[in-house]
């Protein structure tokens, strides 16, 4: 057990250092979403109460950025390569890799809620969070969900040439009407019943809880249970579906 | 370590993709210390079988034993003793050589030497550039410091020169040499014959999922497959026209021959006495039709 989490800590160093190292891994993580909140922050400046509603939507949406649209892309680029396969080939557990890999996803999550949370202080006048358990408990649970759930995306996504159209075809969508819904009291009805079905918006209604009204927990829960039953679905499709190497066919 | 028993031993391996038989009864026993190649074309089942052995791929039927474990159990203790080097595996392209193997070298129980491995693969000039800007053939070098970093008892190479210019195929040859000489287990594919010749001391013959001839690459046209015990008889004949014949009884047919030229006074000019050569098994066996 103990070299198994000794192998695993070294592959997450590696993962941060090769995470450094690639330019646009780390604008896509960290400079996008605050470009995001800086145009919609100038947008909104005149209103508190839209500020209020964009900081936890801009969190939420950094937590799918940082883990499944980051996962999905890694998975794909490194079973592509053939990097999955050699990894495979040796006597690094298979625990310590993934150990490794969603840390490092979890250490961007963390920075990038982190930098959320400091510019809605500093710069757009909210308050530090309400309810700091609250938020990790939705910050950890979305980061399983959308992790597990960029996992087995991977799978889908068929080759390397494609991985861009497929990620953005679920997350730009998904971020639109979970970002509508959550702003408009008037989406249509149908449109309400995707959002809250899907995981983006349960969860930034539970960062929103957490961040700016103060809601618990406990007035949560609805959200939280469709993030962890997504999560669930995710983890077993994730493990189910892997494949190390590239489909030859 | 019970090193007299074979470091691979495959009876009867057969792998079925659907409807599609991709091997039909292979068997294969490579003793400790040997070179041994798998010589095919292209989908003959070359790839097929190694990644069985390496325990990337699941079995449809027959035996297998690698270094004493069944790959399919694909446990970490052979996997300490295995290295591999794919005919396609990448590596992070932010990565340089010293660090992957550095990091490679975390892996093992007992790796050699991050400077040794580089040296012996020729990559110590380049072992600081990342690894998107090295050549296709230090990529490959990488491949093979990688398969070696965990000083491995058995070493699988498939197709590990493919697409190398002459002179780097050279110094892959060399690097497999020296690695012969450490008392290293190689199992090799390739469907260059010359480097089977050159390199292997055992050869086997693999054509549509099945080994069609065994043995040493000198002594591979001699009492096995189809060529069987053949020789090439070659003479000019009375009108001195050449003439070329085959036998698996050479003593009778250089007998019938020197009586007939001595009795019909003519001399068996250019008379020559050949085995096959491997490049002859190999194109016979792998002929199609």
């Amino acid at each position: 057990m103990g070299e198994t989490l000794l192998l695993g800590w070294r592959q997450y160093r590696l993962e941060r250092r090769m995470f450094w190292r690639n330019p646009s891994a780390a604008f896509f993580n960290f400079v996008l979403p605050l470009l995001f909140l800086a145009a919609g922050g100038a947008l909104l400046s005149g209103s508190q109460h839209d500020l209020n509603r964009l900081i936890p939507a801009i969190a939420g949406m950094s937590v799918m950025s940082t883990t499944f649209t980051a996962l999905a892309y890694n998975i794909v680029f490194l079973r592509e390569r053939g990097v999955l396969k050699r990894i495979r080939g040796t006597p690094l557990p298979t625990l310590s890799y993934f150990g490794g890999v969603a840390a490092n996803a979890v250490t961007n999550t963390a920075l990038q809620i982190t930098l959320v949370i400091l510019a809605g202080r500093l710069v757009f006048g909210i308050g530090w969070p309400q309810d700091w358990l609250s938020l990790v408990v939705f910050v950890i649970a979305g980061v399983i969900c959308l992790a597990a759930l960029g996992v087995a995306f991977a799978h889908v996504i068929p080759n390397f040439e494609s991985m861009a159209a497929y990620v953005n075809a679920v997350f730009l969508p998904v971020v639109f009407i979970s970002f509508y819904v959550f702003d408009s009291s008037s989406a249509p009805g149908f449109l309400r019943s995707i959002a809250d079905g899907l995981p983006l918006k349960p969860l930034i209604v539970g960062l929103s809880g957490a961040m700016v009204t103060g809601s618990g927990l406990a007035r949560n829960l609805d959200e939280l249970t469709v993030i962890a039953i997504w999560g669930a679905f995710g983890l077993y499709l994730a493990v189910r579906g892997f494949s190390w190497e590239r489909s030859s066919g | 370590m019970s090193d007299s028993t074979p470091a691979i031993e495959v009876s009867a391996l057969r792998k079925s993709y659907g409807d599609h038989e991709a091997l039909r009864g292979i068997d294969i026993t490579v003793g400790r210390g040997e070179v041994f190649g798998l010589l095919g074309p292209n989908g003959a089942g070359k790839t097929t079988t190694v990644e069985i052995l390496e325990g990337y791929r699941s079995r449809s039927d027959g035996e297998v034993s690698v270094l004493g474990h069944d790959p399919a159990g694909r446990s970490i203790e052979l996997r300490r003793r295995i290295g591999i080097v794919l005919q396609a595996g990448g590596i992070y392209s932010h990565i340089t050589p010293r660090e992957a193997l550095a990091h490679w070298a975390g892996f093992y129980r007992h790796p050699r030497a991050v400077e040794e491995v580089l040296a012996l693969v020729g990559l110590s000039d380049s072992a600081d550039m990342r690894s998107r800007r090295l050549s296709g053939g230090q990529l490959r070098r990488l491949d093979f410091a990688l398969a070696l970093i965990g000083d491995p008892e058995l070493i699988f190479l498939d197709e590990p020169t493919t697409g190398f210019d002459p002179e780097a195929r050279r110094t892959a040859w060399e690097t497999i040499r020296s690695l012969q000489a450490l008392g290293k287990t190689i199992l090799l594919t390739t469907h260059y014959l010359e480097e089977a010749q050159v390199l292997a001391d055992r050869v086997a013959i693999v054509k549509d999922g099945r080994i069609l001839a065994i043995g040493a690459p000198r002594e591979l046209g001699v009492g096995s497959g189809a060529a069987g015990n053949r020789y090439n008889v070659a003479y000019r004949g009375p009108d001195g026209e050449p003439v070329e014949q085959e036998t698996d009884d050479p003593t009778r047919l250089l007998h019938e021959l020197t009586g007939r030229a001595l009795a019909e006074g003519w001399a068996l000019e250019d008379l020559s006495v050949a085995r096959p050569t491997l490049e002859d098994v190999y194109l016979e066996l792998t002929a199609d039709g």
